[in-house]
This record gives structure tokens, C-alpha cells and sequence, in this order.
């Protein structure tokens, strides 16, 4: 049974590496609203994305319910090391983008 | 720098407004769809990838023995699949930089 488990598992993870990219989610919503240009569409998916890495650069947090929340960490400036040569750099503290799935989201998966 | 608050689906919906002047009914609809659509493609196991914002990638987890942290009592975890985020490091850098 848990050799059965894990196969599944795998071909979902297989399944997984299949993506729909920018295009194609133009695409589909293109296809719902005939009356729109694909240019308004695609000026729509712009101004959605670059409003969350616009808020987010503000240091704010952008909460869709039901699939997830976009905000920032951060990060502590710390010393590093180049893998090639071994010497040493500073990495200065900075901010990072963070996601977490919204509650239905992470159930809507698990169906 | 964190006073900038959150943001939700009513003020995405407001910058379809302003910038393809459709009215607040339609440009709600559309920031639905395009939810909509991302969640129908994650709940049917396909990552999506948007060029300059990032990846939203499934991972299938396995079978794990976890434990209660208050009780100490041991409880297995089921195989489960997670969403992450990876952002693009167009996005990393805009971050980073701040406004």
C-alpha cells in the first residue's frame, strides 16, 4: 500500500512539472471575455502582478482569501562565502518576498 | 516602511480600474478570474510560472511521523501536497531596494 502511495505520488509530482506560464493565463482569461483585446488583457495581468510587487516593495502585505498571502521577511545581514573561491563577503540585511496559501487553497489540493 | 497596511482583492480590483478603465464591477470580476484560473491550475497539479513575478510550485510531501508538541504524543502525518513561492529575482530585487 505505501508502495502504491509513493508511486502516486510521484506521477503527481511528475504530473507538477507541467506549469502554465503568463501567456496562457492570458490566454484562458482572453478566452472568457471576448469582448476584451488581448492588449487589455494582458495590460489586466500586468497591472495585477505589479501591484502585489508594488505593495510588497512598500512593505506591505497583500491578502486574497481563499488563496493566499503575499508580505515580506527579513532577513539579518549576514557574512557569506562565494562557493567558487571561498572568500568571504557581507550579505547586507534586506527583504524578502514571502508567500503562505490561503486555508482553502491548501485544502483544495488535498482535495 | 510597514505602514503601508494590506491590501485585498477590492484594491487589486481598483488598479484594473485605473489603468483599463473598466468599470469596478467588470474589473472585480476580472481579478476573480484571474484567481479563478491560477487556482484551477494548482488544484489540478500544474505549477504556474509568471515571467518578472515568480513561480508557484507543488511539492508532494510523504509520510512523516510528527509529534503533538504539547502531549509529545506521536501522530502520523499523511502524504500531502504543499504550494510555495518562489519569486522571480526581478521581484527579489524590487523587494530588496524597497521604495
Amino acid at each position: 500500500m505505501a508502495k502504491v502511495m509513493r508511486v502516486v505520488s510521484q506521477l503527481m509530482a511528475f504530473r507538477g512539472k507541467f506549469a502554465m506560464i503568463r501567456s496562457e493565463l492570458v490566454q484562458k482569461i482572453a478566452a472568457d471575455n471576448p469582448e476584451l483585446s488581448t492588449k487589455d488583457v494582458e495590460r489586466l495581468v500586468n497591472s495585477f502582478f505589479d501591484t502585489i510587487t508594488e505593495q510588497l516593495a512598500k512593505g506591505g502585505r497583500v491578502e486574497l482569501r481563499g488563496f493566499g498571502a503575499f508580505s515580506t521577511r527579513q532577513r539579518d545581514a549576514r557574512v557569506g562565502r562565494n562557493p567558487r573561491t571561498g572568500e568571504s563577503v557581507n550579505v547586507p540585511s534586506k527583504r524578502v518576498p514571502y508567500f503562505k496559501p490561503g486555508k482553502e487553497m491548501r485544502e483544495r489540493l488535498n482535495f | 516602511m510597514s505602514d503601508a497596511g494590506t491590501l485585498t482583492r477590492a484594491d487589486l480590483a481598483d488598479s484594473v480600474h485605473e489603468s483599463l478603465g473598466l468599470s469596478r464591477a467588470d474589473s472585480a470580476q476580472l481579478v476573480e478570474s484571474v484567481l479563478g484560473h491560477m487556482c484551477d491550475s494548482l488544484a489540478d497539479g500544474e505549477n504556474v510560472k509568471i515571467s518578472g513575478f515568480g513561480s508557484f510550485i507543488l511539492r508532494d510531501k510523504g509520510e512523516r511521523i510528527g509529534r503533538n508538541p504539547k502531549t509529545g504524543v506521536e501522530v502520523p502525518i499523511a502524504p500531502r501536497r504543499v504550494l510555495t513561492f518562489r519569486a522571480s529575482q526581478s521581484m527579489r530585487e524590487t523587494i530588496a531596494q524597497g521604495s
